[in-house]
């Protein structure tokens, strides 16, 4: 898989490191780049996402990357924030997102039993065949870090459960998204970001 | 996991690649004797495991500001982990989840009971420089809570290296106003004690170094065992 181009858009998260070193696990060098140049070059793009949706939102608006990113047609991955961030809006700061995906991340509720974030691993249930789930089964674990989630809607492709069901995966034309981190869920994140770079 | 002693980076990379295939599901890695000398964890090492992992994985040890936080993310790590620096300067926390987000922000609490009350115990790498941090841990849990911990470690020092199980008593009273994940630490044995501070605790997750590290527990068989008691767990 040595002639992709793998951009991962910085969004101002401190954590990419995991990212690449998963990709590398898989053979596949990546880089790190705001350039909107960079970015429509590539052959696969990544929007990861640590940190909050208002300030992430806001350093892609800065370099202009909130419109290019919308144009793009090669395959975009959107993880964790980065998949919230393709939606129409978040509750966490009451921002307008990408508007790329239809839906509105919203936090879950307080409750004794489920603390928030919800953190740790989780299971999938497939909800329909999609080229990022292949080799993927209902039950299998995945790592998830989050305190807003997506409801399962149109574009959900996976979903998960805490309390409520809630999107773990999403497909909206060649844009993808995973609300777990695929970089550290094991063999089943590294399936996964496998299958998206075989989405040409 | 913990290293309590000196190991070499070869060592740590090894172990941690023998307990990512063993199926932990998530690794701590504790420099404790970081604080007490007033230095930093060596960074290092945490670029080869983040390379060697492809689970979870948090980096404890003198993590004193944002921008020694943002050095050990940097290099992969998923979360930091701090307890003597949160106690002199509480600030901290709140500046980390202003800057990382709750979900990168885990406080680990020493605690002890003391005249019949949970204490908090500081600078507890070292036993020279150990004492009380003069908060109860009750109202600690809560302020870290507040301040924007997304995660506690609390770790029971009369049960820590003794084996005799979780400190159940101790774990339910923090559990009772601990809003985020709750992780059960110091004095695992056997299997049993791990199902039951799950059932009786309601913990998160539960943490162990010793009864791993001598192979007196295998983490596959634990996980089984577990599965069988009914908790849910990724096998």
């Amino acid at each position: 898989m040595n002639e992709r181009q793998v951009i991962i858009v910085a969004s101002g998260g401190a954590n990419t490191a995991s990212l690449q070193f998963a990709l590398q696990r898989l053979g596949v060098d990546s880089a790190v780049s705001a350039d909107p140049a960079a970015i429509q070059a590539a052959t696969h793009v990544i929007l990861p996402g640590v940190g909050a949706a208002a300030d992430a939102m806001s350093r892609l608006k800065q370099r202009g990357l909130d419109t290019l990113i919308r144009t793009l047609r090669q395959p975009v991955l959107g993880i964790c924030l980065g998949m919230q961030l393709l939606l129409d809006a978040s509750q966490e700061g009451d921002v307008a997102c990408l508007g790329i995906i239809p839906g509105r991340a919203a936090r879950f509720p307080t409750a004794a039993a489920r603390p928030v974030p919800h953190m740790g691993w989780n299971t999938l249930d497939i909800q329909r065949p999609c080229a990022l789930l292949e080799g993927l089964n209902d039950g299998d674990y995945a790592y998830f870090v989050h305190s807003y989630a997506l409801d399962v809607g149109a574009a959900t492709v996976a979903s998960s459960r805490y309390g409520e069901p809630f999107t773990a995966c999403v497909q909206w034309q060649n844009f993808y998204g995973a609300q777990f981190h695929p970089e550290r869920s094991a063999a089943v994140g590294a399936r996964l970001l496998r299958n998206f770079l075989s989405i040409n | 996991m913990r290293f309590r002693d000196h190991r070499v980076v070869g060592d740590i990379l090894e172990l941690a690649a023998r307990y990512r295939d063993a199926g932990a599901d998530e690794l701590v890695f504790y420099d404790i004797s970081a604080s007490p000398e007033g230095r930093s964890v060596d960074r290092s090492w945490i670029t080869r495991v983040a390379r060697t992992l492809d689970i979870p994985f948090c980096v404890a040890g003198g993590i004193r500001s944002v921008a020694q936080a943002e050095e050990v993310l940097a290099c992969g790590a998923e979360k930091i982990s701090v307890n003597s620096p949160a106690l002199e300067c509480p600030d901290l926390i709140d500046a980390l989840s202003e800057r990382f987000g709750a979900q990168c922000v885990v406080v680990g609490v020493d605690s002890q009971t003391v005249d019949n009350e949970y204490r908090v115990q500081q600078f507890t790498g070292d036993v020279a420089h150990s004492r009380d941090a003069s908060r109860s841990t009750l109202d600690w849990v809560v302020e870290a809570q507040r301040r924007g911990a997304g995660e506690i470690v609390l770790n029971c020092m009369s049960s820590d290296g003794v084996r005799q199980g979780f400190d159940l008593r101790q774990l339910r009273a923090v559990r009772a106003v601990c809003r985020v994940p709750l992780v059960a630490s110091g004095g695992a044995g056997s299997a049993q004690h791990f199902s039951d501070v799950f059932y009786a605790a309601h913990v998160d997750a539960a943490l162990a170094a010793s009864v791993f590290h001598s192979g007196d527990i295998a983490i596959p068989s634990l996980k089984q065992h577990l599965r069988t008691a009914g908790i849910e767990v990724r096998l």
